[in-house]
C-alpha cells in the first residue's frame, strides 16, 4: 500500500485490514449494544410480575369426589375436565379495584391485609349479624368445588375453588317471607385497593343474585384455591362464585350481603347496560354487542372451543329460567 | 449522517427487537397464561407507537432542524405496517381459524373490528408505494397525497383500541391526546402557511411582546 500521507512514516498507519476489521467490529457493537438497551426497556415496559403466594392450607378441607356418571345426576360440584394451573389462576384476573391489566392484579395485590375483616349479613333477615371472617368461615367446612369458569371477554379456566354453599349463610340468617334478592358489596377502601381512586367503575362494586339463585347449591361462597386460602389477586378473603354465570357476577372481597325485595343495582350493568344484564348467564346465543359469545379460549389452549349454554351446567340450573326470555334478560 | 445505510440497519435491528422477545418468550411459554391475547395486544401496540413514531418524525425534524431523521421516516412507517400485519395476522389465525368469511361477518358486526380493519385498509396502499422506483413514477405531489391517509390510519387505529376496551379508557385517551397533539402540530402549520395574515399577527404579537 503506497504512503498517502508523506509527513507520516509508514508503520504508523492502519493496514487496512485491521481498519475495515475495527470499523466492522465497532458497527457490530453499536448494533448489539442498541438491541440490547431496547430489549431491556421494552422488557422494563412490558414485564408483569410473578408473585408467589404463601397462603396456608385450609382447615377441615374436604376434597371433591368423582362426578356422577349417571344421567341427571351428576350435581355440578365438579368436573373431569383438566384444572387451570395455580400460577395461571393466580395471575390472570380480573380484579379492577388492584388493576385493569389482568396480568397485573397479582402484583398489584400483593400484601393486600385480609385480617380483621368483617362481612355483615343483613336487610330482610330475622338473624342480621356482622361476622368475624372466621365466624363466618365456620358456618359450614370448606368443600371443594371444580367448576368451569367463562368470562364475558371470551376466556374460560377450570378452578378448584373451596367453599360453602350461599345458601348455608342464608339459611343460618333466615331470610323473611318478603326477601326476593341477594346484594354482595365489595370492600371501599383507595388505601388498600389503590385502583378505587380512580374513576373506573362506580365503587365500591356491588352485585346481585335473585333468592333462587342465590338458594342454588352450585352458588358458593368461596375462601379457598387449591385447598389453599383464598390468595388477594382471586378475592380474599371470601368471595362469591356462580359457575354458570359470567365471571363478573363472582364478586370478590365482600364484605356486605343484605337482602332485600328489589333488585339491586349491579356495578356492569350500572356502568354498560347495554352490555351487562342483571342475570349475565353464560349463553352462547346471547353476544355481547361487541364480540361474539359462541365461542372460548380455555386458558392453556391455543384453539377456541363452543361456549355451553349456563356454561353446561344447563342440567343443574335452566329449571331457574323456565319461561323467561333469555335475550331480553342477558 | 456520515452512514445512512449502517444509520437505516441500526432502526431496523431495534425496530425488530420487540418481535425477537415476543418469539422468545413464545418458545420459552412465557407469555403468560392467554399467550395468544398477549401477542395480539402486544403486536397492536407496537403498531400504534410505530405509526406515532412515523408522524413524529417531521416535527421533530423541523422543530430542531435535524434533518437526517427523515431518512428513517419510511422505515419505520413500514415497521408499523408490518406490526400491524403481524397483529391481523393473529386475529385471522388464531380468532378466525382464517376463515375470510368469519372474519368478514366479524368485520360488519363489530365497530372496533371495523376501525381496525379500515386502518390496515389504509395502511397497505401506503406501504406497497414505498420504493423509490414507485414514487418517481407516481411524481411526489400524488405520493404525498396518498401518503397524507396515515393521519386516517392512526386515527383508526386509536379508535380501534378504544372501542375495545371495557371500562378503563385511560390508556387510548392517552394515545388519542398523542395523536391530537401530532395532528394538531400540523393543522397549526398548515394554518399559519395558508393564512400568512395569520402568521403576520403572530409575528406583530411577537415583537410587540418584545
Amino acid at each position: 500500500m503506497p504512503n498517502p500521507n508523506p509527513n507520516l512514516p509508514d508503520r504508523d498507519i492502519t493496514d487496512e485490514k485491521h481498519y475495515v476489521n475495527r470499523r466492522f467490529f465497532m458497527k457490530a457493537a453499536i448494533l448489539s449494544g442498541t438491541a440490547a438497551v431496547t430489549g431491556l426497556a421494552y422488557r422494563e415496559l412490558t414485564y408483569s410480575k410473578t408473585i408467589e403466594t404463601s397462603s396456608r392450607p385450609l382447615a377441615n378441607f374436604v376434597p371433591a369426589t368423582q362426578p356422577s356418571t349417571q344421567p341427571g345426576k351428576d350435581n355440578g360440584f365438579t368436573t373431569t375436565e383438566a384444572k387451570n394451573s395455580y400460577q395461571d389462576i393466580t395471575h390472570y384476573n380480573n380484579f379492577y379495584e388492584f388493576s385493569t391489566d389482568k396480568a397485573s392484579v397479582a402484583d398489584a395485590a400483593d400484601g393486600f391485609v385480609t385480617t380483621p375483616w368483617t362481612v355483615s349479613v343483613e336487610g330482610l333477615v330475622r338473624k342480621p349479624r356482622k361476622f368475624d371472617l372466621d365466624d363466618i368461615l365456620k358456618i359450614s367446612p370448606p368443600q371443594e368445588r371444580v367448576y368451569r369458569m367463562r368470562c364475558v371477554e371470551g376466556w374460560s379456566m377450570v378452578i378448584p375453588w373451596a367453599g360453602y354453599p350461599l345458601a348455608d349463610l342464608l339459611n343460618a340468617v333466615q331470610p323473611l317471607g318478603s326477601a326476593k334478592y341477594v346484594a354482595f358489596q365489595t370492600l371501599l377502601d383507595p388505601k388498600r385497593m389503590p385502583n378505587q381512586s380512580a374513576n373506573i367503575l362506580n365503587w365500591p362494586y356491588v352485585e346481585g343474585l335473585r333468592m333462587d339463585e342465590a338458594m342454588h347449591p352450585l352458588a358458593i361462597l368461596a375462601s379457598g384455591l387449591y385447598g389453599k386460602q383464598l390468595p388477594p389477586q382471586d378475592g380474599a378473603p371470601i368471595r362469591l362464585v356462580t359457575p354458570w354465570k359470567y365471571g363478573f357476577k363472582g364478586i370478590k372481597s365482600i364484605v356486605k350481603i343484605s337482602v332485600t325485595e328489589d333488585q339491586p343495582p349491579t356495578t356492569w350493568n350500572l356502568a354498560a347496560p347495554d352490555e351487562y344484564g342483571f342475570y349475565a348467564n353464560v349463553n352462547p346465543n346471547v353476544d355481547h354487542p361487541r364480540w361474539s359469545q359462541a365461542t372460548e379460549l380455555r386458558i392453556g389452549d391455543l384453539e377456541r372451543r363452543p361456549t355451553l349454554m349456563f356454561n353446561g351446567y344447563a342440567d343443574q340450573v335452566a329449571s331457574l329460567y323456565t319461561g323467561m326470555d333469555l335475550r331480553a334478560n342477558y | 449522517m456520515k452512514d445512512p445505510q449502517f444509520a437505516k440497519l441500526v432502526v431496523f435491528v431495534n425496530s425488530l427487537v420487540p418481535l425477537a422477545l415476543l418469539f422468545l418468550d413464545a418458545k420459552n411459554d412465557r407469555l403468560g397464561p392467554n399467550p395468544i391475547e398477549y401477542a395480539i395486544r402486544e403486536t397492536g401496540t407496537l403498531a400504534l407507537i410505530f405509526l406515532f413514531l412515523t408522524l413524529t418524525i417531521t416535527p421533530v425534524r423541523k422543530l430542531t432542524g435535524w434533518n437526517w431523521l427523515s431518512h428513517f421516516r419510511r422505515e419505520i412507517g413500514l415497521f408499523a405496517f408490518f406490526y400491524g400485519l403481524v397483529h391481523f395476522s393473529i386475529y385471522f389465525g388464531f380468532y378466525q381459524s382464517f376463515n375470510v368469511k368469519k372474519v368478514i361477518a366479524d368485520t360488519i358486526a363489530r365497530r372496533f373490528i371495523l376501525a381496525g380493519m379500515g386502518a390496515m385498509t389504509i395502511l397497505t396502499p401506503l406501504a406497497l408505494t414505498s420504493t423509490n422506483s414507485i414514487i418517481k413514477r407516481m411524481g411526489a405531489a400524488r405520493w404525498k397525497k396518498l401518503h397524507s391517509y396515515i393521519y386516517y390510519a392512526a386515527g383508526l387505529g386509536v379508535l380501534h383500541y378504544y372501542l375495545l376496551v371495557k371500562a378503563d379508557e385511560t390508556k387510548p385517551e392517552i394515545y388519542a391526546a398523542v395523536l391530537a397533539v401530532l395532528l394538531g402540530y400540523r393543522l397549526v402549520v398548515h394554518l399559519l402557511r395558508k393564512k400568512p395574515a395569520a402568521s403576520m399577527v403572530i409575528k406583530t404579537l411577537n415583537a410587540s411582546n418584545n
